[in-house]
């Protein structure tokens, strides 16, 4: 692979200035974070984000973020498929809905959501009449996240799928594979990498989440109050460096999720070559 | 890509709508239902109070400056998309890895702390502090301080839609076009943009979405002054806060539409580009 | 394609040309306009109070001047002040928030509070319940509150002002009738076990009672309280006054550092002056607010339930001090929610 770096051209300037613009735009406001949280050392550091509540908050949101994202992949990756190779009725107006969860404010999804999932809400109400709770707890954490997430699945596996020729599947089909062979072997395979990077952008976008959670989530310590309802009360209480404390973890924690995701993302597409 | 089910016997046929079936479902509940229930409380006071709520000269600031936004930051992240996409997938380097690990890296920022790393850095008690007010420079709680906040959440789209399909996809064609003597960016534009158009269109689709409903992050760097600085998904708290329900859902609604619109853009998109494609093919 | 690129490349010019456009907008605006950054609460008494201020300036100057609000959680617009938005006058709920600014940013003396009358509170306030129609759960006074059973609506201390007025009425209830701190801890400490979710602001604690219809009794500045009956149903919810509450001062300053460097020190000033006129103080009795004029108190009188009110000042020893045993990490709020 080496040898193409000569034979393609603008790899210099293309990579120069996307570094250039990641420095502006990421990088720097990010270091931000780390000099403020330096400032404070150690031993205050530590106890900052060792504190039961903090570690405790760190699991809710982590966990809730990772259920939604499985969620998320599973039906992500049936409503792209559904949507590239099925035509039905309003196929064209569901695509387009799809995008939704970006386009509307978190707020509005929050408050949208408690609505319908409470227990007086058009969901809710059936939910409870089998003892679900679905609002104010960490379900509907997941609820909210599931929400949100949703798009990233749909919309990394969708080009993709739209990319695979029917024509292999057919090649494979009469070549005898079955249907389940077909997809297992065929069709997954060259989706895996997008797949993932769908969910690992869901889960990514699930542990930050704030707008569309407070509404939903009941915020009660211990229970359901996540990480950055955390970092917003430590800067309600005029902490910077406490919430900066926080938020570096978290910032870390997803870095290093992000990077052995897309290092296992990179071996698989490099053994499949 | 047609399906498969030319010669489709029935249960195949039966398992295909079974499909379908629950991927509705579950997109009834955790879409449809949601976005039916904002449509529903905007229009339930009639579509005059409906036309009224989104005509208001506070509404009609936010919307202007909600597109200023957007018309800002997306055409920038579409260049930085496309520079870093190609830079990552048609070359190999030592920390790519890295790379697409720190472009993904907003995503996972909650929107508290984009808002926050802008406030520290920009802010009264920040180190640029001193020279902003030299200069007398406004950032945050203004517009270059909202821009800045939706730049940097919108950041990893377009890059993060095109980057799997360009890896799919392999650099053979750009290799032939070299070789046939084109440049680059005839090669860019003749061989690789239409490869990538679908994804790079849902890129750009995403990233407006996202430029136009954020709403964490601009909301700690917006200052919340009403007509001013207040963008559409914060006129929508204003409205809900003053417990003016239906024209916050109203205003609220209106997002909706715009995904709705930019539905039909990509229709119309499909059936010029089809034609395109087809006039140069023939 | 190529007319694509041309297309995307005329939207960056636009872009960048647009947002110039913005910003040279600014020094062409003759007005003089000034900022006021206040609470939630406040946003329909200052509506209506900005455009009798606009007149009366009018009148009295023959200057057009034009008032932009923003409005927040207290804490976050504390927060945007310190951090450099230009507010020439801040109107928040409570006296520590604007503490904070005078600390941290120095641009307000430190004696702030007695620079206008009545500790810089031209109107105040005071806590009650909301509860459903019919008082199902017979709830009277805060000690109802603690009592198995009963749902409490109430907003994060942590994050909003008005949760943490609450916080201290419960609390100034309990150290009267108990004379104890071990026993006030333990009825705060049951009390809050009976919030099943904690809100971040007022409103949204509102919400949460009104249209979510979660919770028996909802505590709740008395003008909001008042506000949701007019405006969610009088026939849905009633209120409750307890027996002893607290006396909210929702104090207003101008930030010394801004109106300088503005020059518009003058407008600021008669813009809090003002707020003390008999017709002001008729405004804010409209809204509910408890007005400080003696005259137009005794006006409405009627329609203010007689409470007994402590101060923090009495009862707490100021804000600073409440603020650091409450409501600061690891303080008596905090160790609720961690010995549980």
């Amino acid at each position: 692979m080496k040898t193409n770096q000569k034979i393609l051209p603008g790899f210099s300037i293309t990579l120069g200035f996307s570094v250039f613009y990641l420095c502006l735009i990421v990088i720097i406001p990010l270091a931000g974070l780390f000099l403020k949280s330096a400032g404070i050392g150690w031993d205050s550091f530590y106890q900052i984000v060792s504190a039961p509540r903090v570690l405790s908050a760190f699991k809710l949101s982590f966990g809730c973020a990772f259920i939604a994202a499985v969620i998320n992949a599973f039906f992500g990756l049936l409503t792209a498929w559904v949507l590239v190779r099925y035509s039905f009725f309003g196929k064209r107006i569901v695509d387009a809905l799809v995008d939704l969860p970006f386009a509307m404010p978190t707020a509005v999804a929050g408050i949208a959501l408690t609505t319908l999932y409470a227990e007086n809400g058009w969901i809710g109400e059936h939910l409870a009449a089998f003892g679900i709770k679905a609002a104010f707890n960490p379900l509907g954490i997941i609820i909210a996240l599931t929400f949100v997430g949703l798009p990233f699945v749909v919309r990394t596996v969708q080009p993709i799928l739209q990319d695979i020729d029917a024509e292999v599947e057919e090649a494979a089909a009469s070549l005898g594979a079955t249907r389940s062979q077909c997809f297992l072997k065929v069709v997954l395979p060259s989706i895996t990498p997008a797949l993932l990077t769908g969910f690992t952008l869901a889960f990514a976008r699930g542990i930050g989440e704030y707008g569309s959670v407070i509404f939903i989530a009941g915020n009660i310590p211990m229970k359901s109050e996540i990480i950055p309802l955390l970092i917003a009360i430590k800067l309600e209480q005029f902490d910077y460096t406490g919430a900066c404390a926080i938020a570096l973890v978290m910032l870390l924690a997803s870095f290093f999720l992000l990077f052995a995701i897309n290092l296992i993302q990179r071996w698989h597409a490099a053994r499949s070559m | 890509m047609q399906s498969l089910d030319i010669n489709c016997s029935w249960n195949i046929r039966f398992f295909h709508w079974f499909l379908i079936f629950s991927a509705l479902s579950f997109l009834a509940f955790f879409l449809f239902m949601p976005i039916a229930l904002v449509f529903n409380l905007a229009f339930q006071e009639g579509i005059s109070v409906y036309l009224s709520a989104i005509t208001e000269p506070d509404a009609k600031a936010a919307i202007k400056l909600t597109l200023l936004v957007a018309v800002i930051a997306v055409p920038l992240n579409i260049v930085f998309g496309l520079a870093a996409s190609w830079a990552i997938t048609k070359f190999d380097f030592m920390g790519k890895s890295l790379l697409i690990t720190l472009i993904d890296l907003p995503f996972s920022v909650s929107p508290v702390i984009s808002g926050l790393i802008y406030i520290l850095l920009f802010g009264a008690n920040s180190v640029l502090a001193p020279v902003l007010k030299t200069y007398d420079i406004q950032i945050i709680f203004a517009v270059p301080g909202i821009v800045l906040a939706t730049l940097f959440v919108t950041f990893p789209f377009v890059a993060r839609q095109l980057i799997p399909l360009m890896q799919e996809q392999g650099i053979e064609e750009e290799e032939a076009a070299i070789a046939l003597g084109a440049n680059g960016f005839q090669t860019f534009f003749f061989v690789t943009l239409p490869n990538i158009k679908w994804a790079l269109l849902y890129g750009v689709l995403l990233c407006n979405a996202r430029a136009m409903g954020e709403f964490g992050a601009v909301s700690i760097v917006s200052g919340h002054i009403r007509g001013i600085t207040s963008t559409v998904p914060l006129q929508v708290e204003i409205l809900y806060n003053e417990y003016n329900f239906t024209a916050a859902f109203a205003v609220a609604s209106l997002l909706a539409f715009l995904a709705l619109i930019t539905l039909c853009l990509k229709s119309f998109l499909e059936i010029k580009f089809s034609h395109e494609i087809n006039v140069s093919n023939g | 394609m190529k007319k694509i690129f041309a297309v995307v490349i005329a939207v960056i010019l636009l872009g960048v040309g647009s947002l110039m456009l913005v910003n040279g907008d600014k020094p062409k605006d003759k007005t003089v306009a000034i900022l006021n950054v206040s609470y939630d609460p406040t946003r329909e008494f200052y509506h209506e109070y900005n455009q009798y201020f606009i007149k009366s300036w009018k009148e009295k100057t023959g200057e057009d001047v034009e008032i932009r609000m923003s409005h927040g959680g207290a804490g976050k617009q504390a927060r945007s002040v310190i951090d450099g938005l230009k507010a020439d006058v801040v109107t928040l709920a409570l006296a520590y928030d604007i503490d904070a600014i005078s600390q941290i940013t120095g641009k307000i003396p430190a004696n702030w509070q007695e620079r206008l009358a009545d500790n810089s509170a031209p109107y105040t306030s005071t806590i009650v319940f909301l509860v459903r129609k019919g008082n199902p759960k017979n709830i009277k006074d805060w000690d109802d509150l603690a009592k198995d059973g009963v749902q409490v609506i109430t907003p994060n201390p942590k994050t909003s002002g008005g949760a943490r007025w609450n916080y201290l009425a419960a609390w100034g209830f309990a150290q009267e009738k108990w004379g104890d701190e071990a026993k006030t801890r333990e009825f705060i400490s049951k009390l809050y076990k009976n919030v099943p979710i904690l809100d971040t602001g007022a409103r949204g604690s509102t919400m949460t009672f009104v249209h979510r219809q979660m919770g028996d009794v909802l505590l709740a500045w008395e003008n909001e309280a008042f506000l949701s009956i007019n405006k969610l149903g009088a026939d849905k919810f009633e209120i409750v006054v307890p027996s002893v509450s607290i006396l909210a001062e929702p104090p207003v300053t101008v930030i010394d550092g801004v109106v300088d460097e503005r020059g518009t020190r003058k407008v600021a000033e008669a813009y809090l002056k003002q707020l003390y006129t008999p017709e002001a103080q008729e405004m804010s009795a409209k809204h509910y607010y408890r007005p400080r004029s003696q005259e137009v108190m005794k006006k409405y009188e009627d329609r203010y339930p007689k409470i007994r009110l402590f101060t923090v000042d009495d009862t707490f020893g100021g804000w600073q001090k409440a603020q650091k045993t409450h409501f600061a990490d690891g303080g008596v709020f905090d160790q609720l929610y961690n010995t549980r």
